[in-house]
């Protein structure tokens, strides 16, 4: 048996602390900056967005001199500029599936929940600690890409643009745009399947293999249904160019936008309904 | 003083299994009330309850008063140890317990304030994957404790603790009582319980088989066993036996004695000159006793108990 003098005593603290939606954002943004799986990931995020366009840029303008006409014809500028944000997708959006799962596969979620039992400033905080860190940090490196490729390319007058050509300046801050909301929409997801391997599956799916099987389809339906595909929508936020096919770059994002929305309200659903 | 912690008909299932039965109770500030049942009677998930990480089937349980989830600063009234980690193993100990600490605007020196308190200055740094079982349980009071909260329930605590981190975890909860918090902590060993509990409450399969003071329990569940050896326990042995009083040779020179105390059989002995090598109230024999009253999912009615409505 202890004795007295041993006893711990546990100093009093100020009680005038109370739970508010900006102080789970303050401590999300600690939960996000402190792990070192976001560091590496939104590290490749950015090395993916800025390596691709120098690297295809160099390729292109050296091989320039060999390619046919019908092959010349084929290169645009901001598609190697934005090569990288193809890429990068993926690093973001294993990123947004983990910032709930890991949270699930350790445990964390238990504590995280027992200090905001109502849950839902959680999943709130974090997809704006997340969709805010990722839009600053993936700003400046599609910005890099525009311009880097741009300047390798400067001795081809067929592939020289410039930011203030029409569409071109949303296209590239587009890919910021999209690198974002694509983690957004794997965060949802990732809320709702609330395991790392399923969520990246799921995400992997509806953004990689649903598209290529619309293809199956008779080309009428195909054309109809594929542009209304989250994939496809979103990724009009940084296209220059719109066939009869797809949706105009605003109505595109605005639909995908519509996605991330509807995967946080099922996730929200769920994450006050489930036992944790 | 009021209750802090009230279940009434808390009942929770897992598919076809009914992990928490009908389980009404109350948890009362100022002392340490312990909650005792073998593994996978539902203790774990009576605390998931309590705090609302998982909603009860049937019943109700409030926190002062509330539940636990309408409290605008949950972590100010309960402070939690959940038996399962509940740690980002990537994370550092500090970082873990800053980022809960922002839930609630609590500053940074509470953080270094309760890292010192539990001993974890060297490793607070490090990644709490690494940490040992018993460095996982110190980050874990930590987490708990962090709000300064008025009522601390602790899911087995000692669990993974070296024997001067269980003396550690004892002096604690008696210190944090004897502050006029509330604590309540779960064990399966009867034995940690006897020594850091003031109450108990007992649950087997989900369903509360006692409600009473420690050493009512104590009394009741030992069934004033002795133990006796003696070169003359067979002579002994026939002047203890009464209406009430069993001997049982358990094997040459050593009996138990069921019925009577210790000081009853030494004045026995010493009246009738017989020497006595051993004279020991079966303490040991309470982890049996606890585990067959827990095992058979009956009522338990011995005296001094408190009646049991709850149970069918």
């Amino acid at each position: 048996m202890s004795t007295l003098a041993s006893i711990q005593r546990l100093p009093r603290a100020a009680h005038n602390g109370r739970v508010t939606q900006a102080r789970v954002v303050f401590s999300e943004w600690t939960k996000l900056h402190s792990l070192r799986s976001t560091r590496w990931s939104l590290f490749a995020a950015v090395l993916l967005t800025i390596a691709f366009p120098v690297i295809f840029a160099a390729v292109t303008s050296s091989h320039w001199g060999t390619m046919s006409p019908h092959e010349r014809a084929d290169r645009h500028p901001l598609d190697i500029a934005l090569a990288g944000v193809n890429v990068a997708q993926l690093a973001t959006a294993v990123l947004g599936v983990l910032v709930t799962t890991g949270e699930y596969s350790t445990g964390m979620i238990r504590a995280s929940f027992t200090a905001v039992p109502k849950r839902l400033p959680v999943l709130w905080a974090k997809t704006v600690v997340f969709g805010v860190v990722s839009f600053l940090l993936m700003l400046p490196p599609v910005l890099i890409a525009f311009f880097a490729s741009q300047a390798i390319l400067s001795r081809h007058n067929l592939l020289q643009t410039s930011f203030s050509h029409p569409g071109v300046a949303r296209s590239v801050i587009g890919g910021a745009v999209y690198l974002m909301l694509v983690g957004v929409f794997a965060l949802g997801i990732g809320a709702i399947v609330r395991n790392t391997a399923g969520g990246i599956a799921t995400f992997a799916a509806i953004f990689f293999v649903i598209p290529p099987l619309m293809n199956i389809l008779p080309t009428k339906w195909n054309n109809a249904i594929s542009q209304y595909l989250p994939s496809e929508a979103g990724r009009q936020i940084f296209s220059l160019t719109h066939d009869s096919h797809s949706l105009a770059p605003w109505p595109g994002g605005l639909l995908f936008l519509g996605y991330c929305a509807l995967t946080l309200a099922i996730a929200a659903v769920l994450l006050v309904r489930r036992d944790t | 003083m009021a209750p802090v912690i009230e279940a009434r008909g808390l009942t929770k299932d897992y598919g076809d299994k009914r992990a928490v039965d009908g389980l009404t109770f109350s948890v009362r500030p100022g002392v340490v009330t312990g909650f005792l049942g073998p593994n996978g009677s539902g203790k774990s998930t009576t605390m998931r309850l309590i705090l609302e990480l998982d909603a009860p089937t049937a019943g109700d349980v409030t926190v002062n008063g509330k539940h636990y989830r309408d409290h605008v600063a949950p972590l100010h009234e309960v402070g939690a140890l959940l038996e399962a980690r509940s740690v980002h193993t990537g994370r550092s100990a500090y970082n873990h317990l800053l980022a809960l600490a922002r839930t609630h605007g609590i500053p940074r020196r509470r953080v270094d304030e309760l890292i010192d308190l539990v001993g974890l200055g060297d490793v607070a740094r490090k990644r709490a994957g690494k940490f040992s079982l018993g460095m996982g349980q110190r980050l874990g009071i930590a987490a708990a404790l962090l709000g300064d909260p008025s009522t601390v329930m602790l899911d087995e605590p000692v669990n993974g603790l070296d024997p001067e981190g269980i003396h550690w975890m004892r002096s604690l909860l008696k210190g944090l009582a004897a502050e006029g918090r509330t604590v309540f902590v779960s064990s399966h060993l009867m034995s940690e319980m006897s020594l850091t509990a003031d109450h108990l409450i007992v649950i087997g399969r989900g369903r509360k088989i006692a409600d009473t003071s420690t050493s009512e329990f104590l009394k009741a569940a030992s069934g004033n066993v002795v133990r006796v050896r003696s070169p003359q326990a067979t002579e002994l042995g026939r002047f203890l036996v009464g209406p009430n009083v069993t001997v049982e040779a358990v094997e040459p020179g050593y009996l138990e004695v069921h019925g009577l105390t210790a000081a009853q059989i030494g004045d026995v002995a010493a009246a009738k000159g017989f020497a006595l090598h051993e004279l020991t109230p079966q303490q040991a024999s309470l982890e049996e006793a606890f585990m067959d009253l827990t095992r058979d999912d009956i009522e338990f009615k011995a005296a001094g108990l408190e009646p049991e409505e709850a149970v069918a």
